[in-house]
């Protein structure tokens, strides 16, 4: 039934954009700009999706490097979600969803057998679209992944791995005073910066983030973007974004992604100064999306 | 004419009038296609002279329906000879009903003379006077209405409003009438068990230990001057209540968890409407199972283990009333479950958790408030549960712990003192409504409870 509606949705959309959909077919197939880059860490290598019969992501290759911010980009339902979620095994848990191809991190296959995903996903932080702190205290937020990890060993080193996450998290002083109170009385910027302390806790080497700002005001998104300026220093981060000028502000390369296709990836100067593909050019000028 | 004809016609009389009003709308402001100048839809113009036609006739049809009986009967006594003017008001009720029924050609219960037939002569008469009045009444009053709202019609007129109006009124009519028998039920039984205190102390309702309701019939009778002491009822109550959740909670709650996060979409496209049909029994059908299968098993196992089992043993009844509650138990908690946003479950297994430790540390502590509160009102349902502990649990109030005895509850003992031969006014049929509202009480707080704990953690993530 699901895979049903969605190839319906496919269909619809298809018919929508006809001449894009064919441009995509002929030219898009094969992805222009640079895929590689200089120091690989994670490397996703011919990688498809399929949920259902719905074929989501099709043969995409790209290198995420070290302390390298990469940004997906592209219309809705082009695929960059799912792509994102490849990369800590977040699909796994949808019943249709099929990943074939091959994910590495940092040399090391993450869906061969041996890989545990909940390790993985240990190694691949993530944050979502809506903030969502769990119903406990923001104490407990933050000292749930250190605590399901053994990553502290008696209370106080817990404390520190709390008050430094929160401290690069840009939040420790707002809530110093008031760690008991539950995560959900914070504001939504708050909250979502409390997800990513919650994240960075776990010492995590990538950190994937879903459209980290869309539900957020200006200033809190802009905070959002000075702590992904911070944190590139140390990690990995693949960001997903609806908006081209935060791509633009927070991103070292960006990716266009359109029906599944990756289409372009490059420098992010030089994708929105000098697009190389009819696609990517129509998009970031605003006349696809 | 019957009323129920008047009825129909009435019906007729609102469908014609919903297309006279309708017309005249549309013609006042030049045919169809010219609507746009009316305030409302040209169909509201209907219903508002259809309102008019029906709803005053209705009133007036049912007033004399309840009040035709009560003139008629006084104007039949009225013409009835001087020497039936003195007796009493029970015998003259008594005359009434004879007349009534001589007139209807049914059996008469005292020897049928000159001035009753006289007197049932003229109740004919003055019926079939009454029905012709009637009928005259509401179709003019009907035509009244409707006329009158024909010719009030006007392009401004808030036709719309005033329909809908009405519409509000009789939703709040309907509701009220949910609300207005509870009340009703609560203040008879309140009522009824007021007069029980009166006849024995609540002291000793509510702390005597010794519940033996047989009171006597006869003032000659010895030995049976009835103790009305509720502690066994409420204990035994309590006694097949714990047994009955410490069977239902666990079972339900671990029958929730795997559907809402462990199950495949097939095994829970099965098992829920299986666990639905389990709800579905009805509970006289535990009941014999629980009396006829588990309490002769029960007996068995307990007597080769060495304990004495009485053959209506509480465990027996409280293992089955347990089963009953499961589908409840695990319905209300995989709700509260699945109430927990998906956002939160990813945000768990995007830090590394495994599944289980996303369950027992995140969604369960989540879902906590929801599911205590399912608890509380599995709790109440199994105190308020009849049929089961009537077949099973059986009649001797002992005041026990051991699950091995057999106990008796508020609710059996609340149909046995009201099944069977006893003056309404005794102390023993009393008993009943004092009872009813005790349990009533429990159970309102617990219903009260859960709701209130529901309903604090469903604000949380909205």
């Amino acid at each position: 039934m699901t895979a049903m509606t969605k190839t319906a949705t496919d269909k619809r959309k298809t018919a929508a954009v006809p001449d894009y959909h064919e441009q995509v077919v002929e030219l898009g197939r094969e992805t222009v700009g640079q895929v590689r880059c200089a120091e690989p860490f994670m490397v996703a290598e011919k990688v498809n999706v399929h949920y259902g019969d719905n074929h989501a992501i099709r043969d995409v290759t790209l290198e995420i490097g070290k302390k390298e911010v990469v940004a997906l980009i592209g219309p809705s339902g082009c695929g960059k979600s799912t792509f994102l979620r490849c990369l800590n095994r977040m699909n796994d848990s949808i019943e249709s969803a099929r990943v074939s191809g091959n994910i590495t991190l940092d040399g090391t296959d993450i869906y061969s057998k041996e890989q545990d995903p909940v390790a993985l996903r240990a190694r691949v932080g993530m944050v979502f679209q809506k903030p969502n702190p769990f119903p406990k205290s923001i104490y407990d937020n933050v000292a749930y992944g250190p605590r399901i990890h053994g990553l502290a060993g008696d209370r106080a080193e817990l404390d520190t791995i709390v008050h430094s996450s929160l401290e690069r998290a840009g939040l420790l002083k707002e809530v110093k005073d008031r760690l008991d109170e539950p995560g959900t009385s914070l504001s939504g910027g708050q909250q979502q910066r409390l997800c990513i302390a919650r994240t960075i806790a776990v010492n995590p080497e990538v950190i994937l983030m879903d459209e980290p700002c869309s539900a957020l005001d200006p200033i809190a998104t802009a905070r959002i973007e000075d702590l992904m300026d911070e944190l590139c220093e140390d990690y990995a981060i693949v960001i997903v974004t609806h908006s081209m000028q935060q791509a633009a502000r927070v991103s070292r390369r960006v990716a266009y992604f359109h029906l599944g296709y990756l289409v372009e990836v490059d420098d992010t100067d030089k994708v929105f100064t000098n697009p190389q593909h009819k696609l990517t050019e129509d998009y970031i000028t605003g006349r696809i999306g | 004419m019957q009323s129920t004809t008047l009825i129909l016609l009435l019906g007729l009389l609102a469908v014609g009038a919903f297309y006279f009003g309708r017309d005249r709308s549309l013609s006042l402001v030049g045919g169809p296609g010219k609507g746009r100048a009316l305030h409302s839809l040209p169909g509201y113009y209907g219903y508002f002279v259809a309102i008019w036609v029906v709803l005053p006739a209705l009133a007036l049809l049912f007033v004399w329906i309840l009040l035709e009986p009560k003139v008629v009967a006084a104007l039949v006594v009225d013409g009835l000879p001087e020497s039936y003017r003195s007796i009493s008001a029970g015998e003259l009720n008594l005359l009434v009903n004879n007349i009534r029924n001589l007139a209807s050609g049914d059996v008469v219960s005292v020897a049928v003379d000159n001035d009753l037939r006289r007197a049932a002569a003229l109740f004919n008469d003055y019926s079939g006077m009454s029905r012709v009045l009637l009928t005259v009444l509401v179709i003019s009053l009907a035509t009244l209405g409707g006329v009158l709202a024909w010719r009030n019609i006007r392009p401004e007129l808030r036709a719309r409003n005033r329909v809908e109006a009405v519409i509000r009124w009789g939703l709040i009519a309907a509701s009220s009438i949910a609300v207005l028998t509870t009340i009703g039920i609560v203040m008879s039984v309140l009522f009824e068990a007021l007069r029980f205190f009166q006849m024995v102390p609540w002291s000793e309702f509510l702390f005597g230990t010794t519940w033996s309701p047989q009171t006597a019939i006869r003032a000659d009778q010895v030995g049976s001057s009835g103790s009305f002491g509720a502690v066994p009822l409420f204990a035994g109550t309590l006694l097949i209540t714990a047994i009955a959740m410490s069977v239902s909670v666990p079972i339900g709650l671990m029958t929730a968890i795997y559907l809402a996060e462990y199950a495949t979409s097939r095994v829970r496209g099965i098992a829920k409407p299986l666990l639905e049909i389990l709800a579905g029994i009805p509970t006289v059908v535990y009941g014999f199972f629980a009396a006829l299968t588990v309490a002769p098993w029960v007996r068995r196992v307990g007597e080769s283990a060495g304990f004495e089992v009485a053959s209506e043993s509480a465990l027996a009844a409280g293992l089955v009333m347990g089963i009953m509650i499961i589908p409840l138990v695990s319905s209300l908690a995989d709700d509260a479950i699945n109430a927990v946003p998906t956002s939160i479950r990813d945000g768990a297994l995007g830090l590394g958790s495994t599944r289980s430790e996303t369950m027992t540390k995140v969604i369960f502590p989540a879902a906590l408030p929801g599911i205590v509160g399912g608890i509380l009102l599995a709790v109440s349902r199994a105190i308020g549960e009849t049929m089961i502990v009537v077949m099973a649990a059986g009649l001797a109030a002992n005041l026990t712990a051991n699950p091995f005895d057999a106990v008796t509850t508020v609710t059996v003992q609340i149909v046995t003192l009201l099944v069977g031969d006893q003056e309404f006014d005794s102390a023993k049929t009393l008993a009943a409504f004092a009872l009813g509202l005790m349990l009533f009480v429990v159970t309102l707080c617990l219903n009260i409870i859960g709701i209130y704990v529901v309903r604090k953690y469903r604000e949380q993530y909205d």
